[in-house]
């Protein structure tokens, strides 16, 4: 049994803004209609988070759960909590038409930090940056692909598929190269 | 002689010198000129030649509507053509050369084209080149590929970089003229978030240049004023050098900025392509002089009578020591006086009209300058510049009645307001009479999303020449209430303008000037379109503007037609005695000026130019020097190359060694989907042609999709994970093709089933173990059963291999023995490595696609766009065994009951072999007897995959044959490129190990 | 490019975020049907110049189908609402009767 590898070597960038690959992280998502019983238990037996309003996300230590879709939830925890976040759904939610798989591997987990980091996120991604609620998880396209990405004091967390990693990481750096500061 | 004046200049730093070239000539400017300013500052009056006859050509306007001052810019990596020397600033060794003549601008050898302008009518390229047919290819197209185009295209790559970014506002004000400044900050007071950009690098527009008052106060000092109170609001931004190119559906526009051009390789992106979103958008563009059509207005040295005032005013330059102004209306006597007052001559004022009482005109003759009215240029003398001017009466047809000498004429024919940003999304102009001019038409704006305008236009962009500050006031006042943003009551600055007098309409100078002189009075300078051209269109019945634009190329050049349009259509309308309105205008489309094509490509470039997908196990196919090909957005293996080993040899390899030995291929790429739910199975059924929900937990069966229509869109194994829960495997290209399609099924047709779906074809790295040594080596990693017994073919396990937690699937896409375990994909590198590290000993090489292909192909296995192109049926590939006869319904069943689709005579899946063993070439037909109506052979079958198969030794191909399976044994003729045929029998497309024994050990 | 709200996780998409679905409120003809009723339901469109009622995926968003209801003509959206319906909903059929009064309705 190895190590976790994130699928790339997570090099940082002298940009205007400091872009970073972090992780590896654990990813569960967890599809349930709302109102379904037990879900509010299942997300805070997983993650100690409360059921995310829409387009929020929770965060509570190392946890967060955030609202994905109306009837999708990402979980992020810790790598090795995985295992025992999957056991807790299914308790709670057991006979509840639900489903919970891990994806920690599927995703890469990006950290662009700075005063002026929005503005790497405001070349790639077509959303009103001014109007960002607080706690807000955006799903949205950056550049060619999907990403989600939400913002807290220091800057944003953004996360894109794993195979994608190395485009993502370009297009960041690219992004946040001195000279082109908005 | 055209020269910088000793004083004077607002925009230029006396201080600050700047050295450039033109034409390999030093020349010097100042900080703050245009390229324009200082070539005219540098007497330098000739700047290029026109497109069709090669005409001495000179500065003719002082902004983006300049279509004769276009330069090729830089050289190597930053050589770009085409650049307006009017909008281009002047920076430290920027290097411009002339464009369009040959051998040198001075002297021209294709200006022999104007003693053949007879020759060269209107609709010449369609008169000319249709006869003979062969010349066309010999003859004509040579020699346009040789003269076409004007600047020469760059060879080098773009040394500069690019870039966008996504922009939201409430309100939009384009145009940082008083109207654009006045009408930011109404709205900016009033809290609306605030965009105001302006093309140029200065604020404030004409009204500082014209001198014009605002509240009492000089409009240079009120503009500073504007522009510090907008700086200083957090909700506004402010964008000089940044042109609205074009505006689009729900608020979509399109700034291009000029970060760079006049710092080149300063480190900064050249250009900025702002993708903003506006709630609303204010077009306070302006208004832009039209040219008046005599005979010679292209002679350098003419010009339009507020770009002389500009050069005078902004760059302290003027083009000639003694001027004569040429008018229809009040406003050009401001060029006049202007003049006059920096002690300047003016040989006379040429009024069109019979009087001139206004103000201005008032004010000129108080100054002493001589007014001619009733008059016009009979046709300008001189060549590269000007000489002088013929005097004739308007009303008349150009007979001469005095000649003025002067080397410079400033000539207006009123004022077009610049309606192209309304007129993007479809807003309607009306034809104003008192202005002789369209503008735009409030009662049928473009609408946005909730049905109201999009665009407002204000000042004189809507027809406001001489009350933009107050028609702006009104605009935005409208356009914050339908925001729903409360303005503040205020009265509008006031501006000071003298009182002008009508202008009279003139089309043709003079009214009835004779043909040689309408031969040579310009409409579009830079495609060399004159009156007598677009009268000629009329004559050969060209009655739609649309198509006489086309017919004589009028307003087709780089400029788009900003000085030509409105005087070509009203040539057009005369002639075909119509009202201008009834003839209409053409369509304006974006870009407003020219947008460069890296500003429109942004980030996409070079490595990030697209998505480049990745498996876990990528960098070690890189270290093997793996050969790449794409799939999909994925890049997969191809195959990997020995030293001095071709990939050709390579792929043979493989595929011997893996049929032999051992094949080890990263198949993470496959896609794969979680199905659960209580109605798990009943989806899939009806997904699936074949029964799914049958299949047995620990079990794996292949099936098809089709669409509605019936025709094959994806296939794979699926496998039964639980009572409620199946995993299905797409094709690579395809996981999220098929995740969107079970989602729109589940989503909009079976909403009250209860499933869910999860794409996790990334969570897990995957690869195929294969051939005769593949137990033996997963024996060897240890840790989990894999004999026939606990794992048989078509079943799967969880356990773990090495130490790895995986997943063990026993399917084969090859025939050999054959496991596909998957793994976490963080620990896919890892367990590949060790894949080969225990496979050492049993011959395991890596195999890439290539190798799969023959693999699959040897086996008769179909590939999803290989045997399949859309149009394609299970039953027409021979998979009837995959498609349920007892299902009720599944998707796709209806459409295969369709007449043509069930009928059974249809190009069906067969096997080829050729009779000397070569491969088939790649699409190749099977011909039939007779020809069609083209006189093209008859086809009855088509080739769909062709290798040379190393396993045999020969090529083999599949593909689909009318009537196929029934005429195994036939040999049939496949037609090659190259006229010649190849032989090939048809045969059962499994070549290799008919009954399936190989990977049922 | 067209700005729509997707109704499920109210997000203003521009189009880039979408993916376009074509007409909505299709009837869907399986086994059993007539031919004129499964050409119907696979090829015959209404294709409108004005109203019309069309499938558009949140696709880089929440990833849920939704309807829109748009003039093709002048690209005014009358409003968006979740898939989950055979027809449009009173609400959006309000808005387009008030917008276009000759409207003919649904049909």
């Amino acid at each position: 049994m190895s190590d976790a590898v994130s699928p790339i070597s997570a090099a940082g960038s002298e940009g205007f803004a400091r872009v970073r690959q972090i992780g590896p992280l654990g990813m569960v998502t967890l599809r349930a209609k709302a109102g379904t019983k037990g879900l509010k238990a299942a997300v805070k037996d997983a993650t100690g988070c409360a059921l995310p309003d829409k387009r929020r996300i929770v965060t509570k230590g190392a946890f967060r759960a955030g609202w994905m879709s109306p009837d999708e939830y990402l979980l992020i925890l810790p790598r090795a909590d995985v295992a025992k976040a999957l056991a807790a759904i299914a308790k709670a939610l057991n006979g509840q038409h639900h489903l919970a798989v891990d994806v920690s591997d599927a995703r890469a987990v990006f950290r662009i930090e700075g005063a002026k980091a929005d503005q790497v996120l405001r070349k790639l991604c077509p959303v009103d940056f001014d109007r960002l609620a607080a706690g807000e998880l955006r799903r949205t396209r950056a550049a060619q692909v999907a990403a989600a990405f939400w913002r807290d004091d220091a800057g944003f967390t953004l996360v894109c598929f794993r195979s994608v990693a190395g485009y993502m990481g370009d297009l960041l750096r690219l992004c946040a190269q001195p000279g082109s500061e908005l | 002689m055209s020269t910088r004046l000793t004083t004077g200049g607002r925009l230029i730093d006396r201080a600050a010198p700047i050295d450039f070239s033109f034409n390999g000539k030093r020349l010097s400017g100042f900080a703050g000129d245009t390229l324009a300013s200082a070539l005219l500052a540098n007497d330098q009056m000739l700047v290029g030649r026109s497109f069709k006859y090669h005409r001495p050509r000179g500065i003719v306007a002082s902004g983006a509507e300049e279509p004769n001052a276009l330069v090729n810019l830089g050289h190597g990596a930053r050589a770009e053509p085409n650049q307006r020397a009017t909008t281009t600033e002047l920076f430290d060794r920027l290097q411009a050369r002339s464009q369009n003549h040959w051998p040198s601008l001075e002297f021209d050898v294709g200006v022999l084209n104007k003693h053949a302008a007879r020759l060269l009518p209107g609709g010449f390229y369609y008169k000319t080149f249709i006869h003979p047919r062969a010349a066309w290819k010999h003859l004509f197209e040579p020699i346009i590929r040789q003269t076409a185009g004007l600047g020469a295209a760059p060879k080098d790559g773009d040394a500069d970089r690019y870039e966008q970014v996504y922009a939201f506002c409430d309100l939009l004000v384009v145009g940082g003229g008083v109207a654009g400044l006045h009408a930011a900050l109404v709205a900016a007071r009033a809290g609306a978030r605030v965009w105001l950009v302006e093309q140029s690098a200065q604020w404030g527009g004409r009204a500082p240049v014209d001198g014009d008052l605002i509240d009492g106060v000089p409009a240079a000092d009120w503009v500073d004023a504007a522009v510090a109170e907008l700086a200083g609001m957090a909700h506004v931004t402010l964008r000089a050098r940044t042109m609205a190119a074009g505006v689009y559906d729900h608020g979509y526009v399109l700034l291009d900025e000029r970060l760079a051009d006049h710092t080149p390789g300063d480190g900064r992106p050249r250009h900025r392509l702002w993708r903003m979103r506006a709630g609303k958008i204010i077009a306070a563009t302006g208004a832009i002089e039209r040219p008046l059509s005599f005979a010679c207005n292209d002679v350098p040295g003419v010009m339009l009578a507020s770009a002389l005032r500009d050069y005078l005013v902004n760059w302290a330059v003027v083009p000639g020591q003694r001027t004569v102004v040429v008018t229809n209306n009040d406003d050009a006597y401001r060029t006049a006086i202007a003049l006059h007052q920096a002690g300047q001559t003016i040989a006379a004022v040429i009024d069109a009209r019979d009087q001139a009482e206004g103000a201005l005109p008032a004010q000129a003759r108080a100054c002493g300058i001589r007014v001619e009215t009733g008059k016009s240029i009979a046709r300008v003398k001189g060549g590269k510049r000007v000489t002088g001017v013929e005097v004739c009466r308007q009303t008349g047809d150009g007979t001469i009645s005095n000649f003025l000498a002067c080397d410079a004429v400033a000539m207006s024919g009123g004022w077009s307001p610049v309606v192209h940003l309304y007129s993007h999304c479809g807003g309607k102009l009306i034809w104003d009479d008192a202005g002789a001019m369209f503008r735009p038409d409030a009662a049928h704006p473009p609408i946005t999303h909730d049905g109201r305008a999009m665009v407002i236009a204000a000042g004189a962009a809507n027809g406001a020449l001489r009350t933009a500050v107050a028609d702006a006031d009104a605009q935005v006042r409208i356009a914050l209430k339908e925001l729903g943003v409360k303005a503040r009551k205020a009265k509008a600055p006031r501006q000071d303008l003298p009182d002008e007098a009508a202008l009279q309409p003139v089309w043709i100078m003079p009214q009835a000037a004779t043909l040689g002189l309408r031969a040579k009075a310009w409409l579009d300078f830079q495609n060399d379109v004159k009156v007598s051209d677009v009268q000629l269109a009329a004559r050969e019945g060209y009655q739609s503007v649309e198509h006489t634009k086309r017919y004589t190329t009028l307003g087709m050049a780089t400029d788009q037609g900003k000085l030509s349009n409105i005087n070509g259509l009203a040539v057009l309308s005369e002639a075909l005695n119509e009202p201008v309105p009834q003839v209409g205008t053409t369509t304006f489309r974006p870009p407003y000026a020219p947008v460069p094509l890296g500003a429109l490509a942004g980030e996409a470039r070079g490595a990030v130019f697209q998505p480049l997908r990745k498996t876990p196990m990528d960098d070690w196919h890189a270290a093997q020097g793996a050969t790449f090909e794409p799939v999909g957005l994925w890049r997969r293996p191809y195959c990997y190359s020995h030293p001095n080993e071709t990939p050709q040899q390579a792929v043979a390899r493989e595929v011997k060694n893996t049929r032999q030995a051992l094949g080890l291929l990263d198949a993470s790429t496959l896609g794969k989907i979680i199905v659960k739910g209580p109605d798990a199975g009943r989806f899939l059924d009806m997904l699936y042609t074949n029964v799914m929900s049958s299949l047995p937990v620990g079990r794996c069966r292949y099936g098809l999709m089709c669409n509605e229509q019936g025709f094959l869109s994806d296939d794979g194994v699926v496998a039964r994970i639980d009572a409620d829960t199946w995993l299905c495997h797409t094709t690579s290209g395809g996981a999220d093709r098929i995740h969107g399609w079970m989602e729109d099924w589940l989503q909009c047709e079976w909403w009250d089933w209860q499933v869910f779906t999860a794409n996790v074809t990334e969570q897990y790295a995957q690869v195929a173990v294969v051939g005769p040594n593949a137990r033996k080596v997963l024996e060897k990693l240890g840790g989990m059963d894999v004999s026939q017994d606990a794992l048989p073919f078509m079943a799967w396990t969880d356990g773990s291999l090495a130490g790895f937690g995986c997943r063990v699937y026993r399917i084969s896409f090859s025939g050999e023995l054959s496991y596909e375990i998957a793994v976490p994909a963080d620990q896919g590198a890892a367990f590949w490595q060790a894949c080969h590290d225990a496979g050492a000993a049993l011959g395991a090489m890596p195999y890439g696609t290539e190798a799969l292909h023959i693999m699959r192909a040897e086996k008769g296995f179909i590939m999803i766009g290989d045997e399949t192109d859309g149009t394609v049926t299970p039953q027409d590939l021979g998979l009837d065994w995959a498609v349920s006869k007892k299902k009720a319904d599944f998707l796709g069943k209806r459409g295969q009951e369709r007449r043509f689709l069930a009928s059974p005579e249809r190009w069906k899946l067969v096997g080829f072999e050729t009779l000397d063993g070569s491969v088939i070439p790649d699409g190749a037909y099977v011909a039939a007897a007779g020809t069609n109506a083209n006189g093209q052979r008859h086809v009855q079958g088509r080739v769909t995959s062709t290798y040379h198969s190393p396993t045999l030794g020969r090529g083999i191909a599949m593909g689909l044959l009318l009537d196929g399976p029934d005429r195994m044994g036939e040999v049939v003729s496949f037609a090659k490129v190259d006229g010649s045929t190849v032989q090939a029998r048809v045969v059962s497309p499994v070549f290799y190990d008919k009954h399936g024994e190989k990977q049922n050990v | 490019m067209l700005l729509l709200t997707c109704p499920y996780c109210g997000v203003e998409a521009e189009e880039t975020e979408l993916a376009p679905g074509g007409e909505a409120h299709l009837k869907r003809f399986g086994p059993g049907s007539s031919d004129d009723q499964f050409e119907a339901y696979l090829f015959a469109r209404k294709n409108p110049k004005g109203v019309h009622f069309e499938r558009w995926r949140h696709a880089y968003g929440c990833g849920k189908w939704f309807l829109a209801a748009r003039c093709t003509a002048t690209l005014e959206v009358f409003g968006t609402y979740p898939a989950q319906t055979s027809g449009p909903p009173d609400d959006i059929i309000a808005r387009i009767k008030a917008r276009r009064p000759d409207w003919k309705g649904f049909a």
